[in-house]
């Protein structure tokens, strides 16, 4: 099968799921739906690093975090009417949501310029560990700063609106995060065949004569990463969204993982790779987590199955005889 | 007052550097000589402490304690390394990180199983509860002091082992060149899970030895993996002394910083607001020095450029 077809197919899967859902009235399964469009897209991020970059970033968590703390905080303070800054100018919360994923955007790809621009300075497992690292640092630095819940987290009560949406209504809600995968997809299948994808696989590739032709493979992993970080800071923002809670477990290391294995589940380099990742994810977490409360051993031994045996994940298998794009 | 504290504090930063050189120091052999990036390194440390609460509750000596969380670390260590670890030194990062990953998942959830979601509790024995009264009149803990000690003997004995013995020109020259040692007719897959195995061990001892400080509890060993790392990433890859120095700088930054830099934005900030920014900014400090040394030197202090 073609990975074109599979790709229409998982996200058909997912639309039908989400529909069905709704005509059963069902709404829990429409918030697992929603979940699945969510940490896909967390995932969708870190793939152009992990994928297309070549990059192992382990601190992903980082980002998604700075997402859901940036939509908790103007929510915070829209919700107790207290205005975020006011000198030398008034800043007030909002509810809105595209005010909220802009500057969860804005400020997740602020985030990934630093932490890229130091990173990037190392390579191989140097990379790995410091991105863990800085990914960490911003964990410690939720729960030793009160102002925003510290180790508590923060509760918004009334779920963020989008103009001419309820967003309370499930299905309104999951067709949001739908749409916003689906349009974030799309931009990254143009950036892998675009000059800057190209090159970007070129970096990962060869970086000697990616250099040679007057490219800086440097400057490219960084322009990714950040894109990558803005991607996963939406993501970050609408689970919070969707929880109306944001706690420092989001920028916990086991995020990072969690990330991490969507894309791997579902196969790296693919681009809804991350899509069937985090379908399997959550069902394996409903099914599995039903069975016994201590479903992440299975899940860690599928985990070790897919690394030593089955490389490629879901999507490889499927399309074993189409090669990812690299 | 203020140097007597400060005194007391170096004495903390110390014992908190040679644990951390201790989780460190394995993390680097094993990638130095495999070139593997073991995450599941923090769950030997956890299966250390765990072994050793278990053990002391069961029999009530210390010392049996211990020597059980060296055993069940280095047997665990050897395990993982037979069945697992050893198909991923010819893969790339990416593999190990996630088999590693999964490796934590299952040492995790497995512990949570056997023992439940509730803290162990490992006693200080009584021969080494209390303080001691050092030179100068200052009150330690005579355990913290032993740990400090405990900690440099065995930084010794490994430079030692690795410096002066036969074992350990070996595991330099698998280090320098793998095929060649093998060619010389030293059995490679058997050094590795030594290596392995030694690692493990000296992990679960670090994972006893603060067990008796802290709570023993599933989810202990990855704070201070990532501690590690920064260890790591500071002192240089591969570099067992670059390890030692960067875990007593991370240790004793660490340290400081809680202890004093609250007190310090006091001096120009009002009170309550030193607290939060101080101790946030304390709690970030090790990583700010890991950023600056990526900014001076990408391949650490002691790492080969």
């Amino acid at each position: 099968m073609r990975e074109r077809h599979i790709n229409a197919i998982l996200l058909a899967g997912l639309l039908a799921t989400a529909l069905a859902a709704w005509g059963l009235d069902q709404p829990f399964t429409i918030t697992l739906a929603t979940k699945v469009a969510i940490l896909a897209l967390a995932g969708v991020g870190l793939n152009i690093t992990l994928g297309l970059g070549g990059m192992i970033s382990l601190g992903h968590a980082a980002f998604f975090g700075i997402g859901g703390y940036a939509m908790g905080i103007l929510a915070s303070h829209a919700q107790n009417y207290t205005p975020l800054m006011e000198a030398p100018l008034l800043i007030e919360g909002t509810k809105s949501m595209p005010v909220i994923w802009l500057v969860a955007i804005v400020s997740s790809a602020l985030a990934a310029l630093v932490i890229g621009a130091l990173s990037l300075r190392t390579t191989g497992a140097y990379f790995i560990m410091v991105t863990l690292a800085f990914g960490q640092m911003l964990y410690y630095f939720a729960i030793s700063w009160p102002a925003y819940g510290g180790e508590d987290g923060l509760s918004i009560y009334v779920r963020n609106g989008f103009p001419g949406l309820n967003t309370l209504d499930p299905i309104q809600f999951f067709g949001l995060c739908f749409v916003l995968l689906c349009l974030v997809l799309l931009f990254v299948a143009r950036l892998g065949r675009a000059p800057f994808g190209l090159a970007l696989m070129a970096a990962r590739q060869v970086p000697a004569r990616v250099e040679a032709v007057g490219l800086s493979p440097y400057r490219l992993q960084l322009v990714a990463f950040v894109l990558s970080g803005a991607i996963t800071g939406l993501a970050g923002a609408l689970f919070a969204d969707l929880n109306r809670f944001v706690s420092p477990a989001m920028f916990s290391w086991q995020t990072s993982g969690e990330i991490m294995v969507f894309v791997i589940l579902g196969g790296v380099a693919r681009l809804c790779g991350p899509v069937a990742g985090a379908a399997l994810f959550i069902l394996l977490e409903h099914w599995l987590g039903a069975l016994s409360e201590f479903w992440h051993i299975y899940l860690g031994a599928l985990l070790l199955i897919v690394v030593l045996f089955a490389r490629g994940g879901l999507i490889g298998q499927i399309a074993k005889a189409e090669a990812a794009h690299d | 007052m203020s140097s007597l504290l400060l005194f007391e504090q170096v004495l903390n930063g110390l014992q908190l550097g040679v644990m951390l050189f201790l989780m460190a120091a394995g993390l680097t052999l094993i990638f130095g000589v495999m070139g593997l990036i073991n995450l599941a390194h923090g769950s030997l440390y956890m299966v250390g402490a765990f072994a050793a609460a278990a053990v002391a509750g069961a029999t009530g000596s210390f010392l049996l304690a211990l020597a059980a969380s060296l055993a069940a670390a280095a047997a665990a260590g050897a395990v993982i390394e037979v069945g697992v670890i050893r198909r991923l030194y010819d893969r790339d990062h990416l593999d190990q990180v996630l088999a590693t990953f999964a490796l934590i998942l299952i040492f995790s959830e497995g512990t949570r199983w056997i023992f439940g979601s509730f803290p162990l509790f490992l006693d200080v024995p009584d021969y080494l509860s209390g303080p001691v009264t050092l030179p100068g009149g200052i009150q330690y803990p005579l355990y913290r002091l032993v740990i400090i000690l405990a900690g440099l003997v065995i930084a010794a004995g490994l430079f030692l082992l690795i410096g002066r013995t036969r074992i350990g020109i070996q595991i330099r020259a698998g280090e320098a060149d793998r095929e060649m040692i093998a060619a010389l007719g030293i059995d490679i897959t058997r050094l590795y899970t030594l290596v392995f195995a030694l690692g493990a061990a000296l992990a679960g001892l670090a994972g006893a030895l603060v067990g008796a400080i802290q709570s023993v509890q599933v989810g202990m060993g990855e704070p201070v993996l990532i501690l590690a790392f920064v260890v790591i990433v500071i002192g240089g890859i591969g570099s067992v002394k670059g390890a030692f120095i960067g875990a007593l700088l991370v240790g004793l930054t660490d340290t400081l910083g809680r202890s004093f830099l609250p007190g310090l934005f006091g001096l120009f900030m009002e009170p309550s607001a030193a607290t939060t920014v101080g101790s946030a900014l304390a709690s970030m400090a090790i990583y700010i020095l890991m950023a600056g040394v990526l900014l001076f030197r990408p391949k650490g202090l002691f790492g080969v450029a």
